[in-house]
């Protein structure tokens, strides 16, 4: 895996939950910025799944085990895009608060894929 | 008679617009939906795989997982569903979930052997960022104050 992708994944997540959480802390939904935003992160998230999946198809194994990591790809390319549709639905704060979870959400599971993956080599 | 909860004006609104079906996963209930969603696709996955690639390593943290990926799942569920029964399923369930928070959280800490791996619910949750102690929490307070008459 590419870690510079995976650590441009986790830093845009972030900004992405301290966006739409200063929007809830504002007491304001989701706006049009906001989806555009999560479609960036959402396309650097699938980018990610399929270079992994390149690589892993070239022979390439993560240290910790393949399937677990490809669960985690999965999770991480699904998550900002199932919470991104769960806000668009609820045009309160509380939308913006769970877009902000899934991107919060989304970083963890960046700082996992980087450990499963063997950290560093690649 | 509805309770008039103050600051949550979506939730009023939406229980006097729509019926009561509605209402358990709106407002604050679309961020629990969004929590109990994640935490049941993650307890349930993590529990299949090791259950079905590792059982020998540790059957019982990795039976305890799998029942709190079921209980998850029901809250999960019953918040989307919406109506007095879910909510009271759910309150249920949520009691359930904390009783299990804390028991399994209490028993990791006192008899490590009995644990070579750990549970989703080991050291009340620490390796989740300790959220599977305040989501039942949230969740039962959330469920009490939606109560519609």
């Amino acid at each position: 895996m590419i870690d510079a992708l995976t650590i441009a994944v986790a830093v845009t997540a972030l900004a992405l939950a301290a966006w739409c959480g200063f929007a809830a802390f504002r007491d304001q939904p989701t706006k049009d910025w906001h989806f555009i935003g999560m479609a960036i992160v959402s396309l650097l998230g699938i980018v990610q799944l399929v270079i992994a999946v390149v690589q892993l198809s070239r022979g390439q194994s993560p240290d910790k085990g393949t399937a677990l990591f490809v669960a985690y790809l999965l999770g991480a390319a699904a998550c900002v895009p199932a919470t991104g549709f769960m806000s668009l639905s609820e045009r309160t704060r509380w939308g913006s608060a769970t877009a902000a979870a899934g991107a919060v959400v989304l970083a963890v599971l960046e700082v996992r894929l980087f450990d499963i993956w063997g950290g560093g080599s690649a | 008679m509805p309770e008039a909860v103050p600051g949550t004006t979506a939730t009023t609104a939406a229980d006097g617009g729509a019926p009561a079906k509605r209402s358990l996963g709106t407002g604050p209930g679309r961020l629990l939906v969004a929590l109990y969603g994640i935490f049941t696709v993650a307890a349930a996955s993590r529990s299949l795989y090791q259950l079905i690639a590792q059982f020998d390593r540790a059957p019982l943290a990795y039976s305890l997982s799998a029942v709190s990926a079921v209980v998850y799942g029901f809250i999960t569920f019953s918040l989307v569903r919406g109506g007095e029964g879910a909510r009271r399923a759910a309150f249920a369930c949520c009691a359930l979930e904390l009783l299990g928070v804390l028991g399994i959280g209490t028993w990791t800490l006192l008899d490590r052997s009995a644990f070579p791996d750990a549970t989703v619910w080991s050291d009340y949750g620490m390796g989740y960022l300790f959220i599977p102690i305040f989501l039942p929490v949230t969740g039962l307070i959330w469920l009490r104050r939606a109560r519609t008459a």
